[in-house]
């Protein structure tokens, strides 16, 4: 059996399931206990676990996550929670020179087994600083694991994951998306890191993407299908690490790619996907791999610039007829 | 400081009581109210979608403005938060540019590229609202570090909320600014909260000027609801700096009338509470006051009102009649070169 939740109320459910079995685990952030969080992941968790569980702290990212890294050190399973990953930016110092690092300069004497999530992406007219994706910093750094999925019973079980990860795990959620309704099982459940999904099976051209540009994608298949054009959907998921195997297996029957990715293209998720696919499945190749990602500048605030920046199914549509040497 | 030497024989109350002169007194109150009426007109447009995105207002604290125009000078830099439009506007930035950016246009003051967080203007030596709590308070130390490498004897304004007092980025400024002497007014805007959380819940230090103390900064709190009190704490802060001792730290207790943001319905606080604020509503006491002591009359107040309502009409009729920037404008100024070479 499942019921229908939004994502946010999904997060909020693997939080409250792994704080009931593990005392170790508590959450900290700003407004995450008094406010029930500036999104309303975690409404209502203060109540059940009290302040010693569920903390507000000042506006101190550095501070807090290092806070985070001090405690998983000392046996504790902290869930750091970000207003918005923009906001981490303060604390990648604690993310990248300490959590990811931990296991490594200890030579495995200390663990760092922490959460760090929050949303990441563009949520509207935002402009500059506020509209940022991440998901490609973070994986970039070896000791880190990176999760990016807004289907709301994936996501549940995928932070469940991650909070008995003994690895630092950073989550990307979506501000937009916290709303997003899907099916989640009911009792208990895991969703394992590392796993892509395939949300839409096809035959003719391989879509992969991750959070909410997996909706663009969708949609865009949803447009080809009426064209004759049988696209497959596959959903990270994971970021770090990757699912080379789901994606290969896809490529080699359909044998296009098309990646799309709400980050900006240099040296991002769209390029290493790309570049595994050229590496394990070149044979199979019968077009040059395209990726579809946000435009390659800062997003500035006006209604117009928001529609130019992002992907969407009229660009995801064109790119997939240009693997397809398609031309209309 | 100069008394009025206005004739109040008619008068019940004795005018010569007042501190400032006329004219001061009414460039605070048309300062003031122009950013309470530009600001509710911004809420109404917000709520009419012609304004989206974050957007903050700055009910409640005019009378930090007003101190900031008739203490300082024009060629002292200024850099603060996202909480800015009223800032901007004592800066002397057009309010039809400030509209026009919340409209998201061209003609808006960053050609619609800023939004409600980020008005800029090197002409009017504003260098930003920022939309990273604490992020301006080492750009405004840098600000002033520029001005003392110049020679000037500017002090550069660097103006942040009770909230961002807790991000470490303060402490290193205050002791770099210190050890080195730089011309930096900082201001805390202690409007009591920070999102949903008060001044109480985020420290133990809950005087917030006494954080410059630390440093051996002079450090004052000032009531931030009294345009007065304003300015004869940032004019002894502009002496203190401008005559070569280094920063200068203020706590400008003030409060804010609206929630957080447009989307916030300010649960937190208490009916009570925001009553007793009210009370204190710096724009109604100053036209109180302008009024009660003669500073001018209820006709003056009134054509004062008249002209600011046809300046907020002009800039919303300025900001619907301007169009959007056209798409491919999103390239422009990420790099200084019109030819570099994005990705695509
Ligand atoms: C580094 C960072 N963390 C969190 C936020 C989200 N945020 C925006 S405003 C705000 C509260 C700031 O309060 P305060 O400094 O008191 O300023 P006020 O809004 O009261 O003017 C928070 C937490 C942010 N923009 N930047
Ligand atoms: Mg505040």
């Amino acid at each position: 059996m499942s019921r229908v939740l939004a994502l946010r109320d999904a997060l909020k459910e693997a939080m409250i399931e792994e704080m009931r079995l593990d005392e170790r685990v508590f959450l900290m952030g700003e407004e995450v206990a008094q406010y029930n969080g500036a999104y309303k992941v975690s409404k209502g968790m203060l109540d059940e676990f009290g302040e010693k569980r569920v903390i507000d702290t000042p506006i101190t990212e550095l501070g807090f996550a290092g806070i985070g890294v001090g405690a998983a050190m000392n046996g504790l399973r902290p869930i750091v929670e970000f207003m918005t990953w923009n906001f981490a930016i303060l604390a990648f110092d604690q993310i990248v020179n300490n959590a990811a690092k931990t296991l490594s300069q200890s030579a495995g004497e200390f663990k760092c087994p922490i959460v760090f999530r929050g949303p990441s992406g563009a949520a509207g007219q935002l402009a500059q600083q506020h509209s940022q994706t991440f998901e490609s910093w973070m994986a970039n750094t070896p000791g880190l694991k990176v999760i990016s999925c807004i289907d709301p019973g994936d996501a549940k079980g995928l932070l469940k994951s991650a909070i008995r990860d003994e690895n630092p795990v950073c989550v990307m959620e979506s501000e937009i998306m916290y709303g997003f309704q899907g099916e989640v099982p009911d009792g208990e459940y895991l969703v394992p890191i590392g796993k892509a999904a395939i949300r839409r099976e096809g035959s003719d051209v391989t879509i992969v993407s991750y959070n909410k540009m997996v909706e663009e994608a969708k949609k865009a298949a949803e447009e080809l299908e009426k064209e004759g054009i049988s696209a497959e959907v596959i959903d990270l998921r994971t970021i770090r690490p990757m699912d080379h195997a789901t994606i290969i297996a896809s490529v080699q029957k359909t044998n296009r790619l098309v990646v799309v990715d709400e980050a900006w293209p240099f040296a991002g998720v769209s390029a290493e996907v790309a570049y595994i696919v050229q590496k394990h499945a070149f044979d199979y190749l019968d077009a040059p791999v395209i990726r579809v990602n946000s435009a390659d500048v800062s997003l500035g605030y006006a209604p117009t610039f928001v529609d130019e920046y992002l992907p969407n199914p009229t660009k995801i549509i064109k790119a997939v007829k240009e693997v397809m040497y398609v031309n209309k | 400081m100069a008394t009025t030497t206005k004739n109040s024989t008619e008068s019940k109350k004795n005018s010569s009581t007042t501190e400032f002169s006329p004219k001061t007194y009414m460039e605070w109150y048309e300062m003031m109210l122009l950013i309470r009426r530009f600001e509710e007109r911004t809420l109404m447009e917000y709520g009419r979608q012609n304004i989206r995105g974050f957007c903050h207002v700055y009910i409640g604290q005019e009378a930090i403005a007003a101190g900031l125009i008739s203490a300082l000078r024009p060629e002292d830099p200024v850099v603060t938060g996202y909480r800015q439009h009223g800032i901007a506007i004592a800066k002397g930035l057009h309010p039809n540019a400030c509209m026009a950016e919340l409209w998201g246009k061209k003609t808006g003051a960053v050609k619609g590229k800023g939004g409600s967080m980020h008005f800029f203007s090197n002409e009017h030596r504003y260098f930003g609202g920022n939309g990273i709590v604490g992020a301006q308070i080492p750009i405004g130390t840098g600000i002033g570090f520029a001005e003392k490498y110049k020679g000037t004897d500017n002090l550069a304004v660097c103006m942040f909320g009770d909230g961002a007092a807790r991000q470490g980025a303060l402490y290193e400024s205050l002791n770099m600014a210190q050890t080195w002497k730089l011309p930096v007014l900082y201001i805390c805007e202690n409007n009591h909260y920070a999102m949903g959380t008060s001044v109480e819940r985020t420290s133990s230090l809950t005087d917030i000027y006494r954080v410059g103390e630390t440093f051996d900064i002079p450090s004052e709190a000032v009531d931030g609801m009294d345009p007065g009190a304003v300015h004869n704490a940032m004019a002894r802060a502009a002496e203190y700096i401008r005559a070569g001792n280094g920063p200068y730290f203020l706590e400008i207790n003030t409060y804010r009338y609206k929630g957080h943001s447009v989307s916030d319905p300010a649960r937190y606080r208490t009916k009570e509470e925001l009553k007793e604020y009210m009370a204190k509503d710096p724009v109604k006491l100053l036209e109180k006051k302008i009024i009660e002591q003669e500073i001018a009359t209820e006709e003056q107040v009134k054509a004062i009102k008249d002209k600011i309502k046809a300046t907020i009409e002009e800039a919303v009729t300025f900001a619907q009649e301007s169009p959007y920037p056209e798409p491919h404008e999103l390239y422009d100024d990420n790099y200084v070169e019109d030819d570099y070479p994005f990705l695509t």
